[in-house]
């Protein structure tokens, strides 16, 4: 079978691809766009460490083919630092030590971004919802709560 | 595998009619690629409908609402009015799988992946919510809970698209509800769920109502003696207890890890009684 040619916008840049057709955004950023941050855990949608945001929407990029990028806008991990300036939340993560082997932190964050934008004030519970989709076998998740407690107020502050 | 994103209907249903071998359709994907995943699917064409034009829309009509078959259930809970209309249906769209999930899957969706624990029909059938159905032949509407004929099955023909879920405008003094059990917080499949969608009249009393139960046989039930043990009344403790005897007694579940048939007969008239208080609330009962 042909390769699907497909552009699309990551992180605000023009970007094309070819994939075949059962491929998995997630498999097209990893191994075609060398875009690593997101990772795969289970790769049915039960664990979020693929998290990425398809025009708007927070999604699992595992539960989308390649092929649906075309003419969409996509934004990975990569594009949440601003060159060395870390997002609010990138840098409370690190402050509180919310994390410890690293896989679902992308994740965490893409989802507790996309958290904040459409609730910026949210409670312990309506922080502990909006992030059911993303699982951590380490810290055990209290550490992330806070952190992303705590970047909700430096960000409303700034 | 083959990848199509029509722009028309007429093209999707084309592809899907003229297809050999396994063809699905593509909506919210949050169904068909984790069956891909895990091997139990392997599709030789997906039909993307995202692209059809109107299918991404939830559309105000004359005589309701029209959610189109690529509304992702987040869409859903971000109408104003839709919410407003049917809390109920919109609190078990958005019940589905988790936040990311949300953005992606799809009420037309949940229903034609005719899962018995899927948990947004108990809902739509209480609602008496149809689906339009387009295909090859005339397009045709039927109510929700002819969509689904056993598990993983359902009475569409080849070629054949579910376009969008209707729900009827709603007479005044209305409400609908959904819960469902499960041993965790969120994220999970229900062990039973039950929807209850009633009208009141002027007095205060249920002059309509409609009950399903999910999770607890092998397609979604409407419990008909259900609704009748609650019709005439102001939910007094009697016609509820009626309520939840009818909900056991209709109930034809399995015993699996995730519940026991005893456990699923009592519950589900559990979770009747409490989706009939809320509905009753929200229709303005006290």
């Amino acid at each position: 079978m042909s390769a699907i040619a497909v552009s699309t916008t990551i992180n605000g840049d023009d970007t094309e691809f070819l994939c075949q057709a059962e491929e998995t955004l997630l498999d097209v950023l990893r191994d075609r766009l060398g875009l690593t941050g997101s990772k795969e855990g289970c790769g049915t949608g039960d664990c979020g460490a693929c998290s990425v945001i398809v025009d708007d929407r927070l999604v699992c990029s595992c539960l989308v083919l390649g092929a649906e990028a075309e003419g969409r806008r996509i934004e990975t991990i990569e594009g949440m630092a601003n060159g060395e300036d870390l997002h609010p939340l990138q840098s409370k993560f690190l402050e509180h030590a919310a994390l410890q082997c690293g896989v679902c932190t992308p994740g965490f964050l893409i989802a507790a971004r996309d958290l904040l934008e459409k609730n910026p004030n949210p409670t312990e519970e309506e922080i502990r919802f909006g992030l059911a989709g993303n699982l951590c076998r380490c810290t055990g998740y209290d550490k992330i709560v806070r952190a992303v407690q705590d970047a909700a107020r430096v960000m409303k502050g700034s | 595998m083959q990848y199509e994103r029509p722009s028309s209907l007429k093209d999707a249903i084309g592809l899907l009619a003229k297809a050999k071998g396994n063809a699905f359709v593509l909506a919210g994907g949050s169904d068909l690629l984790a069956r891909m995943k895990s091997g139990h699917v392997e599709p030789d064409l997906v039909v993307d409908i995202k692209s059809v034009k109107g299918l991404g829309e939830i559309r105000k009509t004359a005589s309701g609402f029209a959610i189109g078959a690529a509304v992702p259930c987040a869409a859903m809970g971000e109408s104003t009015a839709l919410k407003k209309a049917w809390p109920g249906v919109v609190e078990a769209a958005n019940l589905i799988g988790c936040k990311q999930v949300q953005g992606r899957c799809t009420i037309a969706g949940n229903l034609c992946n005719a899962s018995p624990a899927a948990d947004s029909v108990p809902a739509l059938v209480a609602a008496g919510a149809k689906a339009v159905i387009a295909g090859p032949g005339k397009k045709r509407t039927i109510a929700v809970e002819k969509v689904v004929t056993a598990p993983g099955r359902t009475s569409l023909g080849k070629g054949e698209i579910v376009v969008a879920i209707t729900l009827d405008k709603r007479p005044s003094r209305s409400g609908d509800a959904y819960l469902r059990f499960i041993p965790r917080t969120e994220m999970d499949i229900a062990v039973v769920s039950a929807g209850v969608n009633l009208t009141l009249d002027q007095k205060g009393r249920v002059k309509s109502a409609r009950v399903a139960l999910g999770a607890v046989a092998p397609t979604v039930l409407l419990v008909k003696p259900a609704a009748k043990a609650i019709i005439g009344t102001k939910l007094d403790e009697a016609a509820l207890e009626k309520l939840v005897q009818a909900c056991s007694v209709a109930c034809r579940p399995i015993d699996d890890k995730r519940g026991t048939v005893d456990f699923r007969k009592k519950v589900s008239g559990v979770l009747a009684k409490r989706a009939a208080r809320i509905a009753y609330k929200r229709a303005g009962g006290k």
